[in-house]
C-alpha cells in the first residue's frame, strides 16, 4: 500500500474559495433583480399553451398532477395563457361567453363536453346577428365569491359578450372569502376590487398573503416558478390525452342522510345569519364591472336529498332555513340590481349528483342546460 | 435519491477527504458507506426490515469474503479491524433505538438491541468459521456464488419474493395477506450481487489473489457507486483505494463539472421528462399516435439522462474521495447500430456480463466444433440480453426486452458481416452516402432501442402489446 499524495492544500482551498464566493455572488445578484420585478407581471403570460400545445379549456387546478396532468397555482396571468380564451383575438364572427364560478361550473368529475360550457358549445347556437356562440370555461374549483369577481375582471380583457355566473350559497359567506388560497395569495388583484367596490371585506385585509421584497426574490418566487415551468410541461400530456383532472369511479358519493340537530350552517343556528353577511355586493360590483356586457346570475342546482332528516336539510351543505332565505335575498337583490338572474336550484334530479351537493353527472349537466337554454336564448335574441 | 440525499454525500465526500487523510482515508471511508446504506434505505412495509436489509448486506459481503479467504486472514489486523469498524458501526446505529433520532440514519426505530447484537454475533461467526474452516476451492467458491444467485432470484421474481414477504410478514406478525413482491425493497441487492459474484469468480479463477476484508467491504459498499453503479472491478477499486488521486485545483474543477452535469442531468432533464415519459398510466389515455411517439421517445431520453445522471454524480463524488470510476455511458443514441449502442450503454453492466457469462458461454460453445458459428453467436446474444434483462426483474416483459435485444444483435451480427466489406469499400469511394447510412443507421437504432423499452417500462407484455398497436395504428 502506497500513502496518498499530499494535496496541494493551499491552491484547492484558495480554488473552493473562489469558486464559493464567486457563485455565491452570482447567486445573490440574480436573485436580488429578480426581486425587482413585480408579483403578477411579465413573466405569467409567457406559456407553451396556445402556441406548442392546444390551450386547455378549464383553468388549471390539480391537486394529483401525476395523474391529472394539471396542477394548481396561483399566478392569474400564467393560468389564463395556458386557457383557449389566450390563444388570439377574438374571432368576428364569435359570440363571446365566458363562464365563471365554483367546481360545479368547472366540471369536477365532468369530462370537459360534459360540462356547462362544453354543452352550450356543441349545441351549436348562434346569435341574432349570425355570430357563433362560443363559451369559454373560466370557473375555478373553490367556493369564493371574491375569487369569481376577480377571474371576472381578468375575463372582462377577453372581449366576452354575455357573463354566466353560476353561484351557490357556499360561495358567498364574507368569512370564507379571503380563505381562498387564489384570492389570499392575489391581493394585488382583490384588494382595489373591494375598495373601488366598498366590499364589506376590509376587516379581512390581514389574512392575505403579504409579500414582501424577499417573497419576490428568486428564493421567494421559486415555488411559483417551479409551478408554472411543471404546468407547461404537463401541457404535453394535456394534448395527447385531454385529461386534466382524474375521474375516480370509487369516490364517496355526496351525502343524503343526515342528524337530526344539524342545523347550522357556517356556524349560524337558524336564524342568526343576516344578508350582511353574505358577499352579495360581490354580484352587484361584477355587473358594474361588466359595464355594457350583460350578466346572467344563475343559482345552480343543489342536491335535494329525500333521505333520512331532509327535512332539516337539504344536503351536506344547506340546511333549508339558510337556503331558502338565501334564495330570497337574492332574488330581490337581482330584482333591484341590473343583472339577470335564474333560480335554477331544483332543475336536476337527485339521482345526477356525484361526490357532492352542487357536483353533476353527465346527465345532471345535460338538465342543467336545458333549464338554462331558454334564458340563455332570450339573452341571445335582439 | 433526493437531491437532498445527494447533496448531503456530496458534502460528506469533501469532509470526508479533507479531514481523513492517508489511512484514516480507508476507515473513514468504510464507516460512512456502511452508515450510508442504512441511511439510504427507504422504510419498507414490514417491520424493521429497513435496518435488517442493509445488516444482511454486510453479512452477505462477509460470507462472502469468507469464502475467498485463506485461514492466516483471520488473524490479520487489517481484516479484524474492519469487520469490527462495520459491525461496531452497525451496532451503534441500533442504540438509535434509544434516541429520538430515527428517520435521520434509520428510516424507522431499529429492532431491539439484543437481537442486533445477536445478528451481528453470528454473522461474525459464521464468516469465522468459514475462513476458519473453509479453503477457498471451486466448489466452495461455486456454492456461494449460487447462493447469491437463489436470493437474487427470490427478490426478483414476483410470486416468490410475495412467498418471501409472507413468510417475513408472518415473522414479524404483521398481516400476510398484504404480502407483495414489492415489500421486499433490498436497496442495493442487484449491484451487491454483481459485485460479490465477480470477487468470487475471479478468486475462483485465480485473477483475484488475497483480498482484504476491508477492501472487498469499501468495494461492495462504496457509497458513491452503491445505488447505480458503475460496477467496477475490484482489481482497478484497490489501486484507488491505495494510491488515490491527489484532491487538486484539477480534480475538483472536474468532480465539481461531472456533479454538475449529473445533477442537471437528474433533475432537470430526467425529472422532467418523466412527467411527460410513457407509463402504465398514460399510455391507455393517448388519443394518436403521434403523441405517443414523442411519450416514448421522452422515455427513452429520460431513462438516458436519469441513469446517465446519476452515473456522473457516482464519478464527481467517486474523485472527491479520489477514485476514478469507470464510465458508464458514451452517447449510446448516437451509435449507429445495437452493437454499438450496447457498447455504450451502461457499459460497466455489460463489461461485466460479457466478463462472466458472454465470454465462458461463448468459449464452452465453441469446443463442440460441430455448432455452426452463427448458431454459437445466436445462442451467446440472446442468453447474454436475457441475462441482463433478468438482472433487472425476472418477469415476462424483462424477458422479453431482453430477447427483443438479443435478436435485434444477432440481426445486426448477420447484417454486418454481410455488409461490412461494402461498407468498408465506401467510406474511402461514398464518402457522402456512408454519411447518410450512418445517420440512418443512428435514427433506426433509436427508434429500435426506443420500441424495446416499451417492454421495460411497461408492467406486462398485453399493455405492451396494446401500447405497439396504438403506435402502429393496429387496432
Amino acid at each position: 500500500m502506497t500513502e496518498e499524495k499530499q494535496p496541494e492544500t493551499k491552491s484547492t482551498a484558495q480554488f473552493i474559495r473562489n469558486v464559493l464566493v464567486k457563485g455565491l455572488l452570482l447567486f445573490l445578484i440574480l436573485n436580488f433583480a429578480v426581486g425587482l420585478i413585480p408579483v403578477g407581471n411579465t413573466w405569467g403570460s409567457l406559456s407553451l399553451y396556445n402556441r406548442v400545445w392546444p390551450g386547455r379549456v378549464r383553468l388549471p387546478f390539480g391537486e394529483n398532477p401525476a395523474e391529472a396532468y394539471n396542477l394548481s397555482l396561483y399566478d392569474l396571468e400564467a393560468m389564463f395563457a395556458s386557457h383557449e380564451i389566450h390563444a388570439g383575438p377574438k374571432p368576428a364572427d364569435e359570440y363571446r361567453i365566458i363562464l365563471i364560478g365554483d367546481s360545479a361550473t368547472w366540471g369536477t368529475l365532468l369530462e370537459p363536453q360534459d360540462t356547462l360550457s362544453g354543452l352550450i358549445n356543441a349545441d351549436g347556437l348562434t346569435a341574432s346577428d349570425g355570430r357563433t356562440v362560443r363559451a369559454y370555461n373560466l370557473a375555478y374549483p373553490s367556493m369564493s365569491i371574491a375569487k369569481d369577481l376577480m377571474i371576472l375582471e381578468k375575463a372582462l380583457t377577453y372581449e366576452p359578450d354575455l357573463i354566466l355566473w353560476p353561484v351557490t350559497l357556499q360561495s358567498f359567506p364574507n368569512s370564507i372569502q379571503v380563505e381562498t388560497p387564489l384570492v389570499a395569495n392575489n391581493p394585488q388583484r382583490v384588494i382595489p376590487l373591494i375598495e373601488t367596490y366598498d366590499l364589506p371585506l376590509k376587516d379581512d385585509l390581514s389574512a392575505f398573503t403579504q409579500t414582501t421584497y424577499w417573497d419576490r426574490t428568486l428564493i421567494g418566487r421559486r415555488r411559483t416558478l417551479f409551478d408554472a415551468l411543471q404546468l407547461q410541461f404537463y401541457g404535453m400530456m394535456w394534448a395527447a390525452t385531454g385529461i386534466d383532472q382524474t375521474y375516480p369511479t370509487d369516490y364517496t358519493p355526496a351525502q343524503r342522510d343526515f342528524e337530526a340537530d344539524n342545523t347550522a350552517f357556517a356556524g349560524w343556528a337558524p336564524g342568526e345569519m343576516q344578508q350582511a353577511d353574505l358577499l352579495t355586493t360581490a354580484l352587484r360590483a361584477g355587473a358594474s364591472l361588466a359595464g355594457d356586457v350583460p350578466v346572467l346570475v344563475v343559482n345552480e342546482p343543489i342536491l335535494v336529498s329525500a333521505g333520512e332528516n331532509s327535512a332539516i336539510r337539504y344536503n351536506f351543505f344547506y340546511p333549508r332555513w339558510a337556503y331558502d332565505q338565501y334564495r330570497a335575498w337574492l332574488a330581490e337583490d337581482a330584482s333591484l340590481s341590473d343583472w339577470a338572474y335564474l333560480d335554477l336550484w331544483d332543475s336536476v334530479p337527485e339521482t345526477e349528483f356525484t361526490n357532492s351537493a352542487v357536483h353533476l353527472t353527465p346527465a345532471g349537466s345535460q338538465a342543467y342546460y336545458e333549464a338554462l337554454k331558454p334564458a340563455l336564448e332570450q339573452l341571445l335574441a335582439p | 435519491m433526493s437531491l437532498l440525499n445527494i447533496l448531503i454525500l456530496i458534502a460528506a465526500a469533501l469532509a470526508l477527504r479533507l479531514l481523513f487523510p492517508g489511512k484514516l482515508r480507508r476507515w473513514a471511508l468504510l464507516v460512512s458507506s456502511v452508515l450510508a446504506i442504512f441511511w439510504l434505505q427507504p422504510s419498507l412495509p414490514i417491520r424493521q426490515m429497513d435496518f435488517w436489509f442493509p445488516t444482511a448486506t454486510l453479512g452477505l459481503v462477509l460470507a462472502s469474503w469468507a469464502l475467498t479467504a485463506e485461514k492466516e486472514q483471520l488473524k490479520a489486523r487489517q481484516n479484524q479491524l474492519a469487520a469490527a469498524l462495520a459491525l461496531g458501526t452497525v451496532l451503534l446505529l441500533a442504540l438509535l433505538r434509544f434516541v429520538s433520532l430515527q428517520g435521520v440514519l434509520t428510516a424507522s426505530r431499529p429492532p431491539q438491541f439484543s437481537s442486533v447484537l445477536i445478528a451481528l454475533l453470528v454473522i461474525a461467526l459464521l464468516a469465522a468459521l468459514l475462513v476458519r474452516f473453509l479453503q477457498p476451492t471451486r466448489p466452495a467458491l461455486t456454492a456461494g456464488v449460487l447462493l447469491i444467485l437463489v436470493i437474487f432470484v427470490l427478490l426478483k421474481t414476483p410470486a416468490l419474493a410475495s412467498l418471501s414477504s409472507t413468510g417475513l410478514r408472518s415473522l414479524m406478525g404483521q398481516d400476510k395477506s398484504l404480502a407483495l413482491p414489492s415489500d421486499l425493497g433490498w436497496l442495493g441487492f442487484s449491484y451487491v450481487a454483481f459485485r460479490l459474484i465477480h470477487t468470487l469468480i475471479d478468486r475462483m479463477n485465480g485473477r483475484l489473489k488475497e483480498m482484504g476484508l476491508d477492501e472487498v467491504l469499501i468495494y461492495t459498499i462504496f457509497f458513491p457507486t452503491f445505488l447505480a453503479g458503475p460496477l467496477d472491478r475490484l482489481q482497478r477499486f484497490r489501486k484507488d483505494l491505495n494510491d488515490p488521486q491527489p484532491l487538486d485545483a484539477e480534480e475538483l474543477r472536474t468532480s465539481g463539472t461531472r456533479l454538475a452535469a449529473g445533477l442537471f442531468r437528474k433533475f432537470i432533464l430526467a425529472d422532467t421528462l418523466a412527467l411527460v415519459a410513457i407509463i402504465a398510466a398514460n399510455v391507455t389515455q393517448v388519443r394518436s399516435a403521434g403523441w405517443l411517439w414523442l411519450m416514448l421517445a421522452a422515455y427513452s431520453f429520460q431513462l438516458y439522462f436519469d441513469f446517465a445522471g446519476y452515473s456522473d454524480i457516482a464519478i464527481g463524488v467517486g474523485r472527491l474521495l479520489g477514485f476514478t470510476l469507470p464510465e458508464n455511458f458514451n452517447h449510446p443514441y448516437r451509435q449507429p447500430n445495437l452493437t454499438q449502442f450496447w457498447n455504450n450503454w451502461h457499459m460497466t453492466l455489460t463489461q461485466w456480463v460479457r466478463g462472466y457469462f458472454f465470454n465462458p458461454v461463448t468459449r464452452a460453445l465453441r469446443k463442440n466444433k460441430k455448432l455452426p458459428a452463427p448458431l454459437v453467436i445466436f445462442i451467446t446474444q440472446v442468453s447474454t440480453m436475457l441475462v441482463i434483462g433478468l438482472w433487472h426483474g425476472i418477469t415476462p416483459n424483462f424477458i422479453i426486452w431482453g430477447l427483443w435485444h438479443g435478436l435485434g444483435l444477432f440481426i445486426h451480427n448477420r447484417w454486418s458481416s454481410y455488409t461490412s466489406p461494402k461498407r468498408a469499400a465506401l467510406v474511402t469511394k461514398r464518402p457522402a452516402l456512408d454519411k447518410v447510412l450512418h445517420l440512418s443507421g443512428v435514427a433506426f437504432n433509436f427508434v429500435f432501442v426506443s420500441l424495446g423499452w416499451i417492454w421495460f417500462a411497461l408492467p406486462t407484455p398485453a399493455l405492451a402489446l396494446e401500447t405497439f398497436g396504438k403506435l402502429f395504428r393496429i387496432a
